[in-house]
């Protein structure tokens, strides 16, 4: 019978059905930092227990490890921040898990850091305290954000217990026009279906949009997932995917490349096979997105004004008002021409080299406005290098943006990079919830990065297509 | 790991009023900054609290009539966003035991069950009613009752709605999943070796 892949996986993953009802699922790979993994170690050592399989889980510091050199030595000067780091070291050490510190070079968003050394691999299933787990859905596999608890579950017994999600086929159909990116396709499904469309489904996105995307967009666009409300989002494995994949450090090598690959081809959904739902959106009407209010579903094509109040009822329309009482936009306002004051470009959703890349392509020969802060943040210090190694930090620090270390940075600001009082930020990261940057009443507008670059270009929002 | 049955959950609500209630609101990423979730009750909320006092307003959080609350009414994607399990935590240690909403995000729900809080649904105007009537008698008490799956509430009673699995794993004990899975490691390393990528694909 054909199959989707999401079936495939789950079921040669299922090693026992619990009383519960839920399945007993073999995680493949684990990846760990610093916010949600401290209790998780302190019940195992409670109960005594050992990590049960400690070479599938990698360890890296993102969240709270701050984005300049100075602010980086040892110890933090953030006291809190020296204790998280320093705990998930001896975490690390104690448990014999490899940990991808600042010292090695690989440190690096958790969800950076796992794709580019070939960690995330087609037909894997892979578990993360944290919800942009789904980004590893890219390579065909099943990834899923998940709570401490379930962290505490994973070391002990590299299993979860989970119940199967529905599927939902996303196709997108034609092509991207010019100065459309994956980011524009993530806010375009989001605000289609809605921030809990995707609650019980795993996205199964598709169509040839997505077959023309390179892993790098590919990964923006399962990242988003969760905002649309499915626990994971995947896309079936292909050349692209392959190709990508050979010879990082952790793909298979040698022979067994061709058998990975052989294996790898067997896990894409079957031609026919069936899904719970499908939908399709023409990726050729998707326009440069931007948010607007409090929800990453609030997002409006850049030509158009912003929804009125009256067009949406019931509970929908409360969170309407209380985006535009908290945004302080004018319902009928159009997006273009609303001043911001801080750029951030980084995050899992939008830190790689191919962001940074688009980003320095509209930065390159300008300058940032005057009065605006603009920071560049690689997802890795792989990045880091490998930008570097192309001159683009050149191009951003002649540009006025800033040009830091990886990390999470102002994604969500548990660093010292921060937005104050009510600022207004252009942000390529993937959510705009109320006081998400760092400041109880900061405005973020979720963008992709060439528009940010252009955003600190003019210090207002604009529409990147009229400045390729 | 001891067994604790969860089935009644009886004490007074705190209303919760929104749609798309986020883990960030629910406890504000500057609290995520601990090794422990000692001492998360206190700032349940705590930027919704401070930006309504600014208003004038009290967050029911604050208000002394919900003090000692057990069950939250919200409305729908309650706990929607960062898979943080400090947002159940942190309405855990406030004392909530029990949720009752419109719909909540999977991630959240999930959370909730391994620390052994049931998250009921009702529909809209099932959720506005029991808000409102909260607000009317904020001592007024409750009990959820899972086995039943029902509120009474004063004299009224109303059918909730919660998932077989996570049901039945409230009325066994087994909503801490962790003792369940270690009983099958022997079956995990089976599993383990057939698959693929553990096995050098085949070698
Ligand atoms: S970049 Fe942002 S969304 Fe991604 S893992 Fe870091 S904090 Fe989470």
């Amino acid at each position: 019978m054909a199959k989707n892949l999401y079936s495939k996986v789950f079921e040669s993953h299922s090693v026992a059905m619990l009383s519960s009802g839920q399945t007993q699922l073999f995680i493949g790979l684990h990846l760990c930092h610093e916010v949600t993994s401290p209790q998780a170690f302190a019940m195992l050592r409670e109960q005594g227990l050992p990590v049960a399989f400690p070479e599938r889980t990698f360890v890296t510091v993102d969240h709270i490890i701050p984005t300049t050199l100075e602010e980086r030595a040892r110890p933090l000067r953030d006291s809190i921040s020296e204790e998280m780091f320093a705990h998930l070291e001896r975490n690390a050490k104690d448990f014999g898990l490899k940990f991808f510190g600042p010292q090695t070079g690989e440190q690096g968003v958790v969800h950076v850091v796992g794709p580019e050394n070939g960690l995330t691999q087609p037909g894997m299933t892979i578990a993360c305290g944290d919800s942009h787990t789904a980004t590893h859905g890219a390579f065909g596999s099943l990834a899923f954000g998940i709570g401490t608890s379930q962290v505490a579950d994973v070391l002990a017994t590299q299993t979860l217990a989970m119940a199967p999600l529905k599927v939902r086929r996303i196709e997108f159909t034609g092509a991207l026009k010019k100065g459309v990116t994956p980011k524009d396709v993530s806010l375009a499904y989001i605000a289609k279906l809605g921030v809990n469309g995707g609650v019980g489904f795993a996205y199964e996105f598709s169509g040839p949009v997505i077959e023309a995307m390179d892993m790098e967009g590919r990964m923006t666009v399962c990242n988003m997932a969760i905002e649309g409300g499915a626990r994971c989002g995947y896309i079936n494995p292909d050349e692209t995917t392959f190709a990508y994949l050979k010879g990082r450090p952790y793909s298979p090598q040698g022979a067994a490349w061709d058998r990975a690959v052989a294996s790898w081809r067997l896990v894409a959904s079957d031609p026919g096979c069936s899904f719970d739902d499908v939908v399709v959106i023409d990726g050729s009407l998707i326009e440069p997105m931007v948010t607007w209010g409090i929800t990453p579903a609030q997002a409006i094509g850049i030509t158009q004004t912003m929804p009125l109040v009256d067009s949406f009822s019931g509970s929908e329309r409360t969170v309407v008002e209380e985006a535009y009482e908290y945004m302080d936009f004018q319902p009928g306002q159009s997006i273009i021409g609303v001043a911001i004051n801080v750029v951030y470009i980084g995050s899992c959703t939008n830190g790689r080299l191919s962001d940074l890349r688009a980003a320095a392509k509209v930065a390159q020969g300008r300058k940032v406005a005057t009065g605006i802060r603009a920071i560049v943040v690689p997802g890795s210090q792989k990045v880091k290098v490998l930008a570097e190694s192309e001159g683009l930090d050149k191009v951003f620090l002649d540009a006025g943006f800033e040009w830091r270390e990886a990390g999470c940075s102002m994604c969500l600001a548990m660093n010292p990079d921060k937005l104050k009082g009510r600022e207004i930020a252009a942000s390529t990261s993937n959510r705009n919830f109320k006081g998400r940057q760092g400041s109880p009443t900061g405005r973020t507008l979720l963008m992709s990065p060439e528009m940010a670059a252009a955003a600190a270009v003019h210090g207002k929002v604009v529409d990147v297509r009229d400045f390729l | 790991m001891s067994i604790k049955i969860i089935d009644k959950v009886p004490g007074t609500g705190v209303p919760v009023r929104g749609n798309d209630i986020d883990t960030d609101r629910i406890i504000p990423s500057r609290f995520l900054k601990c090794v422990t979730f000692e001492g998360l009750g206190d700032h349940a909320f705590e930027d919704d609290i401070i930006a309504l006092s600014q208003h004038g307003k009290v967050h029911s959080f604050r208000h002394p009539a919900y003090q000692g609350a057990k069950i939250l009414v919200s409305n729908s994607n309650f706990g929607c966003g960062s898979s943080r399990e400090h947002a159940p935590q942190a309405l855990m240690r406030w004392g909530i035991g029990a949720i009752i909403a419109e719909s909540y995000s999977e991630i959240f729900f999930g959370n909730c069950v391994s620390l052994g809080i049931p998250c009921f649904k009702v529909d809209h105007a099932t959720a506005e009613k029991i808000l409102a009537w909260i607000e009317a008698n904020p001592k007024g008490q409750m009990e959820c009752l899972v086995s039943g799956r029902k509120l009474q509430m004063g004299d009224e009673s109303f059918s909730l709605e919660i998932a077989e699995g996570p049901r039945a794993q409230f009325l066994d004990g087994s909503w801490n999943a962790r003792s369940g899975l270690l009983l099958n490691l022997a079956k995990v390393k089976d599993v383990a070796k057939n698959l693929p990528y553990m096995n050098g694909f085949g070698a």
